[in-house]
C-alpha cells in the first residue's frame, strides 16, 4: 500500500511538472507582452500551438538521418526525466535517490548534444551555426553549473537534492554570502541555458545571432511539437531547481500527510509562476549581447561561482 | 560556533570582496564609480558591525569617516572631475577581460592560502578578515595595473585603501590616531590625483595613461 502511495507521488510530480511547463512559458509570454504594453497572447496558448503542432504534417528534408528524426524524443524524454527528479512539492519521493544534482546536470549535457546534433544533421548553414553556438554557450556555462553545484554540495554535505532541500529547510545553515553568489552564478546559467535574452532570444526566427531557433529551424510538426515542449520543461526544471537549492521553503518532508503536501503543491507552484513573472521584467530591462560577449557573461557566472567555493573555505573551521 | 556574529561579519566582508571584483569587471566609469561608493558603504557597515561586536565604540568613528569620505565625498568629487572632463560617458578598453577575472580569482585563492595557516589561536573571525582584506587589497592593485585611465587608476587606489581599513579594523585595538592619519592621507593623495589628472589631460588631450609610453620613449619604435 504505502508502495503505491509513493508511486503515486512519483506520478502526481512527473505529470506537475509536465503539466505546468507551457503554462509557464505563456506567463512569461503574456507578462513580457504587458511589460511592452502589447495585450499578448493568453497564458494558454502554448497548449493550444502544442496541440496544433502534434496534428500537423511533419516535413524532413530529403537528407534527414534517422538520427534527425530520434532527437527530439530523445531531447524531451531526458528533459522529462531531469525534471521529474528534482523535489519540487516534497522531498524524498521514490525516485529521487536515483540521481543527483550533477546526474541532472548530465542529463541535460546529453539533451544539448543529442539537439546540437540534429541541428548539423541537414546541412543547412543556419542549423551549423545555431549548434557551433550551443556548444560554445554550454562550455562556458558548465563549469560554472558545475561550481554551484560544489558550493551546494559543500554546504549541504551531499549532492543528493532530497537532502539539500531538507537541510536548508531546517534553516541550521545559516547566513552564508556563498549561497548567494551561487544563486547569482545559477541565475546566469539558468538564463544562457534557457536561451533567454540577453544570451539569446526565444521570441525571433530572424536574427542572424539566434542560438536555439538556429537549430531547430528546419522542424515542424510533431518533431517541433517535442522540442517546443522540451524548451518549456527545460524552463520549469531550472526554476525548479533554483526553488529546491535556494528557496525551499513550504516543502513536504517527512511528514507526507494530506495537508502538508497541499501546502507543498500551492508553494511550489506560487513560487515557479512568481520567478516566470520576474524573468520577462528582467528581460525588458537589458539589451541582447553580442555572440562575442557571452564569454564575459558567463565569465562572470563563474567567478561567482569559484569566489562561493573560496569563501566557503575560508569560513570552514580547520 | 556559528553565531549570528559571525555571520554577518562574514556576510559583509565577503560582499566586499565581491564589489571588488565587481570593480575589476565594470567597463563604464560612472558605473565603476558608483560600485566604489557602494564598497564604502559595506566597508562602513562591516566597520560598525566589528564595532558593535568587539564592543569598541572609537571603530564607530571609523565607519563614520569610511561612510562620509569615501562613501559620498570623494565619489561625488571623482562623478564632478569626470563630468568636467567629458568622459562620463567612455566605456573603458579593460585589458584582458575573461583573463582578468581569473588572474583576480587567483590572487583571492592565494590571500586565502597565505591567511589560513597563520595559526590555531588566532580566532576564525579574524583569520577570515584578514584573508578577504588581502584579496581586496590585491585586487585594488590588480585593477590599477591592468585599467589605462588615469580615474579607474585612482578608483583601484582607493579600493585598496578600503582592503587595509578593512584588515586594520578585524585587527583588536588599532589606534584611532592611525585611522585619521590614514583618513587624511587619503584625502591628500586624492586631491593630488585629481590635480594630476587634469595636468595629464592639459598636456596629451586624454587621460589614457598609455598615451604616457610615447612620451617615455617606450614605443618609440613605430610612433
Amino acid at each position: 500500500m504505502a508502495l503505491i502511495l509513493d508511486l503515486i507521488l512519483q506520478a502526481v510530480q512527473m505529470f506537475l511538472v509536465l503539466a505546468l511547463a507551457p503554462l509557464a512559458l505563456g506567463v512569461t509570454r503574456k507578462v513580457k507582452a504587458r511589460a511592452l504594453r502589447r495585450v499578448g497572447p493568453p497564458v494558454w496558448q502554448p497548449y493550444l500551438d502544442l496541440w496544433k503542432l502534434m496534428h500537423k504534417e511533419a516535413v524532413l528534408a530529403h537528407n534527414a538521418s534517422w538520427l534527425y528524426r530520434v532527437a527530439p524524443y530523445l531531447l524531451f524524454a531526458v528533459t522529462w526525466v531531469a525534471a521529474a527528479l528534482i523535489p519540487t512539492y516534497a522531498t524524498n519521493l521514490l525516485f529521487s535517490w536515483s540521481a543527483d544534482l550533477i546526474a541532472i546536470v548530465a542529463l541535460l549535457a546529453t539533451g544539448r548534444f543529442a539537439l546540437a546534433l540534429a541541428g548539423m544533421d541537414v546541412g543547412t548553414a543556419f542549423g551549423g551555426i545555431g549548434s557551433s553556438r550551443e556548444m560554445m554557450i554550454a562550455s562556458l556555462a558548465e563549469p560554472a553549473m558545475l561550481l554551484v553545484a560544489f558550493t551546494v554540495a559543500l554546504v549541504a554535505g551531499t549532492t543528493q537534492l532530497s537532502t539539500i532541500a531538507e537541510n536548508f529547510i531546517d534553516g541550521h545553515v545559516g547566513l552564508r554570502v556563498s549561497l548567494g553568489l551561487a544563486l547569482v552564478a545559477f541565475v546566469l546559467v539558468a538564463i544562457a541555458e534557457n536561451a533567454r535574452i540577453p544570451i539569446d532570444n526565444p521570441a525571433t526566427h530572424l536574427e542572424l545571432t539566434m542560438v536555439h531557433e538556429a537549430m531547430v529551424l528546419e522542424y515542424s510538426g510533431r518533431h517541433l511539437a517535442m522540442i517546443e515542449a522540451a524548451a518549456a520543461l527545460k524552463l520549469v526544471l531550472y526554476s525548479s531547481l533554483l526553488v529546491c537549492l535556494f528557496l525551499p521553503f513550504g516543502m513536504a518532508t517527512t511528514d507526507k500527510s494530506f495537508a502538508a503536501l497541499g501546502i507543498g503543491l500551492l508553494t511550489y507552484v506560487a513560487k515557479v509562476l512568481a520567478l516566470m513573472v520576474l524573468l520577462p521584467i528582467g528581460e525588458t530591462a537589458i539589451a541582447k549581447m553580442r555572440v562575442f560577449r557571452y564569454p564575459i557573461f558567463l565569465g562572470a557566472s563563474f567567478a561567482a561561482g569559484a569566489l562561493a567555493v573560496f569563501l566557503l573555505f575560508v569560513s570552514r573551521s580547520f | 560556533m556559528r553565531t549570528l556574529a559571525f555571520d554577518v561579519a562574514h556576510l559583509l566582508a565577503g560582499g566586499m570582496l565581491v564589489l571588488s571584483f565587481v570593480l575589476l569587471y565594470q567597463d563604464r566609469i560612472t558605473a565603476t564609480l558608483n560600485v566604489f561608493a557602494l564598497q564604502a558603504i559595506v566597508l562602513s557597515l562591516s566597520v560598525a558591525w566589528q564595532a558593535l561586536i568587539q564592543d569598541a565604540p572609537h571603530l564607530l568613528v571609523t565607519a563614520a569617516i569610511a561612510l562620509i569620505l569615501k562613501g559620498f565625498v570623494i565619489p561625488a568629487a571623482l562623478h564632478r572631475i569626470v563630468r568636467r572632463l567629458g568622459i562620463h560617458r567612455e566605456i573603458e578598453q579593460v585589458i584582458g577581460g575573461g583573463p582578468i577575472m581569473l588572474i583576480g580569482l587567483g590572487l583571492v585563492a592565494l590571500s586565502i592560502l597565505l591567511v589560513l595557516p597563520v595559526g590555531e589561536n588566532v580566532s576564525l573571525l579574524v583569520r577570515e578578515d584578514l584573508a578577504f582584506a588581502l584579496a581586496v587589497i590585491l585586487l585594488g592593485l590588480l585593477m590599477m595595473i591592468t585599467r589605462r585611465n588615469a580615474v579607474t587608476q585612482i578608483i583601484g587606489f582607493m579600493s585598496l585603501e578600503n582592503g587595509l581599513v578593512l584588515a586594520a579594523t578585524g585587527a583588536k585595538g588599532m589606534p584611532l590616531v592611525v585611522e585619521f592619519s590614514v583618513a587624511f592621507s587619503i584625502l591628500i593623495a586624492f586631491i593630488v590625483f585629481g590635480v594630476f589628472v587634469f595636468r595629464i589631460r592639459e598636456r596629451f588631450d586624454t587621460v589614457d595613461v598609455s598615451a604616457l609610453d610615447r612620451f617615455r620613449g617606450e614605443r618609440g619604435d613605430h610612433t
